[in-house]
């Protein structure tokens, strides 16, 4: 069984039809690319899965149950974790705070005993600590611990972004196009911190990306979006060879 | 794991510097208490230092809905006056003993607060702030038609608190919110603040933190409510309209909108400016406006910003985190 299925899903915006009966799935531990022009739904994928936006019509099953009208928090709980295509930092946070947040749900102390500070709370604030940490050293953002989210640079606020989904501890992250405004060079190190996280979480990936390179390099299925359809699947090599992917798409990204 | 013994110290001095702040806390308490025992602070001054204890709850309070949650509310007196209220009936009609009567008031108006945020928080926006504006109205209104509770006219109410009860209960509003703010729950809060959407992503009950701190806000207007009529003895329901709303958001947003210390300095430095100015009537709303308008100029974020107070500023203790002392 996969671990994440849309079936034939439908979302509709007043008179647009935004996604129109998309069928996708991931099994568990893929790493699987979603591609296609501005426009296609590709963002709108991504609200449907995490709950921000309901499906006007299909299936969207996680894990064998139904994620259709939960909400976005219990959707994480659940164990799906997302960054944003347009970054969303909790800005005026520190960077370490940025990731204590997302560990909120994996301790337990209560309201009552952070107001009258019981052992718990120092226990379960040391364990959010040091997990928290622990995640800004894999993307080696310790030494900036104490800065702003606001006050870093572009390529680090994207790293911390993937940092603070992956404290969730989610099974399936999506990346909303993560290579976005990045040069090559930092594009390389990103699709090397991709295959490293994957392997390091067992995770399963699902991710947006103008940047060919990283899709073809990394993705070992990919599905092409138009028009809010699905119109090619398969892996790397089928895409680049599939002449309507090319029509619509790769032509005029590869010539 | 790097940084684990430094994590490990850095969790014991934060045990350490609650302490160093009860301490500061009780020695202030002590040296206000000797001068008000002594007559240096005389009897007007005192009332003073009352009002003082009183504006810290309030504006601590409403930081943490206006400032730390990013909620914005403009009816803390509506609370304020619901807790007076009620405490009121409790010990003059119910004769019920005063500490009885206070526990009474917080939970009466928490359970206000519940009652109007449920519904008003669950949506996204602006709603807040014109329900808590119309739930002040009603409030006042309800109050002149009351009257079993006196009506315009108001009520009048023993005096039970003492300079001890207000500084008390000022120093357990600002250490169970400072508590709070410090902590996942503030955490989640101040989250909910800088990005509604990634904090819900991140696996945060937006609805719920947003509710727990209006609730936590009421519970405290409520408070300071109580001690306010059991401390003037004497409550009427234009005390709680909207201008004293106004004036605890002033304070808050003079001390700086998510600082703790921020509110405490605004409550301290605003009431003092209110009682000097007594002595000038004609003059007192000018010169009132024109020092707001001069700190917004010179100081948007507020006097404190978003930053707080540390005891690491005057070196005592570690620097926990990226807070620069100001």
């Amino acid at each position: 069984m996969p671990l994440l299925e849309m079936d034939r899903v439908t979302c509709v915006f007043g008179g647009l039809r935004a996604v129109s009966g998309v069928s996708l799935h991931l099994n568990q531990g893929e790493l699987v690319g979603l591609i296609g022009p501005n426009g296609a739904g590709k963002t709108t994928i991504f609200n449907l899965l995490t709950g921000v936006y309901a499906p006007s019509e299909g299936r969207i099953q996680f894990d064998g149950e139904s994620l259709v009208g939960r909400a976005p928090w219990r959707i994480n709980k659940a164990g799906i974790a997302r960054t944003f295509q347009n970054i969303r930092l909790f800005s005026d946070m520190t960077v370490l705070d940025n990731v204590k947040i997302a560990y909120h749900n994996h301790v337990r102390h209560g309201v009552f005993s952070s107001i009258l500070r019981l052992p718990n709370h120092f226990r379960g604030e040391r364990e959010i600590e040091d997990k928290a940490m622990a995640f800004l050293s894999i993307f080696h953002l310790e030494g900036k611990k104490d800065e702003m989210a606001k006050n870093l640079p572009y390529g680090e606020q994207r790293r911390l972004e993937i940092a603070r989904a992956l404290a969730t501890q989610p099974r399936l992250l999506l990346l909303d196009e993560p290579a976005a405004g990045m040069n090559p060079q930092e594009t390389r190190e990103l699709m090397e911190l991709i295959r490293f996280i994957r392997e390091r979480f067992s995770l399963t990936i699902l991710l947006i990306e103008h940047d060919m390179s990283l899709v073809m390099g990394i993705c070992e299925r990919i599905y092409v979006l138009d028009h809010g359809t699905v119109i090619a699947q398969g892996t790397p090599e089928e895409i680049r060879s599939n002449p309507k992917v090319i029509e619509a798409y790769l032509g005029e990204v590869t010539s | 794991m790097t940084g684990m013994n430094a994590n490990g110290r850095a969790a014991k001095s934060s045990r350490w510097t609650f302490w160093v702040w009860i301490a500061a806390g009780l020695v202030l308490y002590a040296v206000l208490g000797l001068l008000i025992d002594s007559g240096v602070i005389d009897s007007y001054m005192s009332l003073i230092v009352y009002q003082m204890c009183l504006n810290v709850i309030l504006a601590v309070s409403l930081n943490l809905i206006n400032g730390f949650t990013g909620q914005f509310s403009i009816g803390h007196a509506g609370f304020a006056g619901v807790g007076a209220y009620t405490s009121a009936v409790m010990t003059a009609k119910m004769h019920l003993p005063f500490p009885a009567a206070l526990l009474v008031a917080c939970v009466f108006t928490a359970f206000i607060g519940l009652l109007i945020g449920i519904p008003t928080l669950r949506l996204k926006g602006d709603y807040l702030a014109i329900t808590t504006l119309g739930f002040g109205q009603i409030i006042q209104v309800v109050l002149i038609n009351l009257q079993y509770v006196g009506g315009a006219a108001g009520m009048t109410v023993h005096k039970e608190t003492n300079f001890t009860w207000l500084y008390f209960a000022a120093l357990i509003t600002v250490a169970v919110i400072a508590n709070f703010v410090r902590s996942r729950h503030g955490r989640a809060c101040i989250a909910v603040r800088e990005n509604e959407v990634a904090a819900e992503m991140m696996g945060i009950n937006v609805t719920y933190y947003k509710v727990l701190a209006f609730t936590i806000g009421a519970l405290f207007a409520g408070l300071a409510g109580a001690l306010a009529a059991h401390t003037f003895y004497f409550i009427k329901p234009t005390s709680y309209g909207f201008l004293q709303s106004f004036n605890i958001l002033v304070i808050v947003v003079l001390g700086g909108l998510g600082s703790i210390t921020g509110s405490i300095l605004g409550a301290v430095v605003l009431t003092l400016i209110t009682a000097l100015l007594q002595d000038y009537p004609q003059w007192q709303m000018v010169i009132y406006s024109l020092i707001l308008i001069l700190i917004m100029i010179f100081r948007p974020q507020g006097l404190m910003g978003t930053k707080e107070f540390r005891l690491s500023s005057i070196g005592l203790g570690r620097r926990r985190d990226g807070h620069a002392a100001p």
